[in-house]
C-alpha cells in the first residue's frame, strides 16, 4: 500500500529534496490565492509544495458503521504548508474523517500516509507522535488544570526526564521544568495568553478555550494540525482574529492545517483548497471560488431547483 | 520547533503587571518544609517520650499515620486518576502480610530480635526498610496484575472488579496455609507474633516520605499526564499521553503505598487477620478520601486524622459513636459535597509568599478554613 501511495507523488520528486522545501519557504506561503496543481490522483496541492512529498495523504478512505457507510472513497493530499478546509452539510462525515485520520476509528477501507508512512494499526498516541495533532468540535480541555499545565501536557512526549529523576527532584528535573515552562509561555504569547498562564482552564471564556486547545495541539509539535470547527461560537471579530492566527501558525511553524468549518467567511478567507463532503463522499474539490460556484455544492446545501437542470 | 525566539522570559509565574512580587527560591521552600516536618517530629517525639501522650494515645497516633498513608495513596487513584477502585484494603493486607512474613523469616538470618526495633539498631532499621519496601513491592505487583485488565473498564465496572479482587485476597490469605500446607499466613486465626516494629518515629518518617514522593510524582510531567487523563481521557490521548501506561502507573503507585501502609499496620497491631481487611475497610478509606476532598492531599491527611481519632474519642459513648460518625458524614455530604477542602491544597511556601507580599488571610476573604494556619506561623518563626 505505501508504494501505491508514493506513486501519486508528482514525478521528478525525490520527495524530501531540501531545495523544493526552500522554494516553498521563499515563495512564501503568504496571504493571497495560490495556484493549485492537478495531481495523478484527484488531489490538489499548492504549487509551492509540489517538490516535496505531501505530508498527509488519504487514499480511498472509507468506514462503515454496521450497514451505514459513513465515509467512502475519500482521497486527499495535503501539501507541507497548505491550509485546507473540509466543508459539508451536517452529518456529512467531516468529524468522522478527523477521527479516521487520528486513528480514533479504524478505517474499513483505504490507507492513510503521514509523511509517506502508513498509519494503519497505530494507536492514537503513536499517530500523535508521528505528527498529527487535533482539536475537538466540543472543546476538550483539561478543565481543572491551569492554562500552562494544559500546554505542558501537550509537551509530555517532548520532555524526557525519567520517573526517578522527577521524584527525587534531581537537577535535570528542574532544568527541564524551567525549559518547558519557558516554551509554554512563548507558545502562549502567540495568542497573547501569557497573562492567563495560571488561570484554571475551565474558567476561561469560550474563545480563549478554543485558542488554548489549538496551542495544546501545537505543543505536540505536529506536522499536520487538524482543527474541528475552530470558529464555532465565535463572533465575527474573533473569527477575523482566528483567521490571521491560523495563517500566523502556518507561517511560523511551517505546518499543514486541515480544518472543518461551517463559517464560509473563514473558509474562503484562509483555505487554499476546499473539499466538499456530502453523505460521506467528496462531491467537489478546488479553490474556495470554484467551490462556491459548483452546482453540485449548491445542490448539496440548498437542494435541487425544480425544473432547472 | 521553529518558534520565534523571543528574548528568554524570566520564569515569573504570574507575569501580571504590578508591584514586584517577592518569591521564594526553591532551596528556601524545601528548607522551610523540612523545618516544619522536623518540628512536628521533634514535638511529637518529645510528647511521646516524655509520657505526655499515653501508650494508648501513641497507638492511635500510629494508626492516624497509617490511615494517612492509606487515604493519600487511594487519593492517587480516585482524586488524581479519577477512577473508583474499591479494593484498597486488599492491597493493604497484601502489603501487611508480605512485610510481616518477610520480617519474621529474616529476623533470625540477620540476628535481629524484636526488641532491636525499639532501640533502633542499624541492622533492624535496614531490615525494616527492606521489609516495608518488600510489602509495597508485592502490593504493587498485585496492582499490576489487577490494574492491567481492570483499567480497561470504567466507573462502576472497575469498582466491582477491584472489590472482587480484595475479596479474593481475603479468601486466599484465609486458606493458603490449609491448601498449600505452608506455615505462611496463619489462616483464619491470623498471623500472630509479629514484632511490634511500628513506633511513632518510623511511622512519622514513612508518612513524610510517602507524602513527598506522591507530591513529587504529581508535580512532574507524569503527574500532569495522570491529571489530564482524569480531566479528559480522549483529549489526553490525542495530546500524546499514553493513557494505558499512566493509568497503570497511578494505580500501581497507589497500590505500592497501600502496601507500605499495610506493612506499618502489621507492626502496629501485631496480628494480621484476614477478616480485618473486608469490604468495610476499603469503604472506610474511601470515605476518608471523599470527605477530605478528592484530589486534595491535605484533605486526605486531615480527614484520615479526624476519622481515625473520632471513633476513638467517642469510645465513651460507644453505643452512639457510629451514629455520630454517620451524622457527620451525612452533614458533610449535604453541605460540602465536594469534600471538606474540595481540591484545595495547602502550600506553606505559597502561604509565606502571600504574607511576604502583604496578602494576609485576614485582610480579604480567607482561603477556605485554612487548617494549616498554625503550621505556617510555626514555620515562620523557624524560618
Amino acid at each position: 500500500m505505501p508504494k501505491e501511495g508514493r506513486m501519486s507523488v508528482p514525478t521528478g520528486g525525490d520527495g524530501t529534496s531540501p531545495s523544493a522545501d526552500a522554494v516553498g519557504a521563499q515563495g512564501g506561503p503568504r496571504r493571497g490565492r495560490s495556484v493549485l496543481v492537478q495531481m495523478e490522483t484527484p488531489n490538489l496541492i499548492p504549487e509551492r509544495d509540489l517538490g516535496s512529498l505531501p505530508v498527509l495523504q488519504a487514499e480511498r478512505l472509507g468506514i462503515d458503521f454496521g450497514g451505514l457507510t459513513a465515509v467512502d472513497d475519500f482521497s486527499i493530499a495535503l501539501g507541507r504548508t497548505e491550509i485546507s478546509g473540509i466543508i459539508g452539510p451536517n452529518g456529512a462525515g467531516k468529524t468522522t474523517i478527523f477521527n479516521l485520520l487520528t486513528n480514533v476509528y479504524k478505517p474499513t477501507r483505504g490507507t492513510i500516509l503521514l509523511d509517506g508512512v502508513d498509519t494503519a494499526n497505530k494507536s492514537m498516541v503513536q499517530v500523535n507522535k508521528m505528527g498529527i495533532a487535533r482539536t475537538f468540535q466540543n472543546i476538550r480541555l483539561f478543565d481543572k488544570m491551569t492554562v500552562a499545565e494544559n500546554v505542558l501536557v501537550g509537551f509530555t512526549n517532548a520532555m524526557s526526564s525519567s520517573l526517578v529523576a522527577d521524584i527525587l527532584r534531581l537537577p535535570s528535573h528542574w532544568r527541564q521544568e524551567e525549559e518547558f515552562r519557558d516554551r509554554t509561555l512563548s507558545l502562549l504569547d502567540i495568542f497573547g495568553m501569557r497573562g492567563l498562564a495560571d488561570e484554571t482552564a475551565g474558567n476561561l471564556p469560550y474563545g480563549a478555550q478554543r485558542r488554548l486547545e489549538i496551542l495544546r495541539a501545537l505543543a505536540t509539535q505536529p506536522k499536520v494540525l487538524l482543527l474541528d470547527e475552530p470558529a464555532a461560537g465565535m463572533n465575527p471579530n474573533e473569527t477575523e482574529e482566528l483567521m490571521s492566527n491560523i495563517q500566523l501558525i502556518r507561517d511560523e511553524f511551517q505546518i499543514a492545517i486541515l480544518l472543518i468549518e461551517h463559517d464560509m467567511q473563514l473558509v474562503s478567507g484562509v483555505c487554499e483548497g476546499v473539499a466538499v463532503l456530502d453523505y460521506g463522499k467528496i462531491i467537489s474539490k478546488g479553490t474556495p471560488e470554484e467551490i462556491q460556484n459548483d452546482p453540485r455544492v449548491i445542490e448539496a446545501y440548498l437542494g435541487k431547483q425544480v425544473g432547472v437542470r | 520547533m521553529r518558534t520565534q525566539t523571543t528574548d528568554k522570559p524570566v520564569i515569573s509565574l504570574g507575569a501580571t503587571a504590578g508591584p514586584v512580587q517577592r518569591r521564594l527560591s526553591m532551596p528556601m521552600r524545601y528548607a522551610m518544609n523540612a523545618l516544619l516536618v522536623l518540628a512536628f517530629l521533634l514535638v511529637g517525639n518529645l510528647l511521646v517520650d516524655g509520657g505526655v501522650i499515653t501508650r494508648y494515645q501513641t497507638t492511635v497516633l500510629e494508626q492516624v499515620g497509617i490511615y494517612i498513608i492509606m487515604a493519600v495513596s487511594l487519593n492517587v487513584a480516585t482524586g488524581y486518576l479519577g477512577q473508583l477502585p474499591l479494593g484498597h484494603a486488599g492491597f493493604m493486607s497484601v502489603g501487611g502480610y508480605a512485610c510481616a512474613i518477610f520480617l519474621m523469616r529474616l529476623e533470625p538470618v540477620f540476628g535481629v530480635g524484636a526488641r532491636d526495633f525499639v532501640t533502633g539498631s542499624p541492622a533492624a532499621l535496614a531490615l525494616l526498610v527492606l521489609a516495608l519496601l518488600f510489602g509495597g513491592a508485592v502490593a504493587a505487583v498485585c496492582g499490576i496484575i489487577i490494574g492491567v485488565p481492570a483499567l480497561r473498564l470504567k466507573g462502576d465496572y472497575l469498582a466491582i472488579i477491584t472489590l472482587g479482587f480484595a475479596e479474593i485476597i481475603r479468601v486466599v490469605m484465609q486458606n493458603v496455609d490449609a491448601v498449600l500446607g505452608f506455615e505462611l499466613t496463619g489462616g483464619a486465626k491470623g498471623l500472630t507474633g509479629i514484632p511490634s516494629y511500628t513506633n511513632f518515629v518510623n511511622t512519622f518518617a514513612v508518612v513524610a516520605v510517602s507524602l513527598f514522593v506522591i507530591h513529587a510524582l504529581m508535580k512532574s510531567r507524569h503527574g500532569r499526564a495522570i491529571l489530564a487523563i482524569r480531566d479528559n481521557e480522549v483529549a489526553a490521548e490525542a495530546s500524546g499521553v499514553n493513557v494505558t501506561y499512566y493509568k497503570t502507573l497511578a494505580f500501581v503507585a497507589s497500590a505500592f503505598f497501600a502496601g507500605v501502609g499495610g506493612g506499618l499496620y502489621a507492626g502496629c497491631v501485631g496480628v494480621m487477620a484476614p477478616a480485618k481487611f473486608g469490604f468495610m475497610k476499603s469503604i472506610e478509606i474511601l470515605v476518608m478520601v471523599v470527605l477530605g476532598g478528592m484530589g486534595s492531599m491535605i484533605g486526605s491527611v486531615l480527614s484520615a486524622t479526624v476519622l481515625t481519632i473520632l471513633p476513638e474519642a467517642l469510645r465513651a459513648f460507644s453505643d452512639y459513636r457510629m451514629v455520630a460518625y454517620a451524622v457527620v458524614l451525612i452533614l458533610v455530604m449535604i453541605f460540602r459535597p465536594q469534600g471538606l477542602l474540595g481540591s484545595y491544597d495547602f502550600s506553606l511556601s505559597r502561604w509565606v509568599e502571600n504574607a511576604l507580599n502583604g496578602r494576609l488571610p485576614w485582610k480579604d476573604a480567607p482561603v477556605a478554613a485554612d487548617p494549616g494556619d498554625h503550621d505556617a506561623k510555626e514555620a515562620n518563626v523557624h524560618a
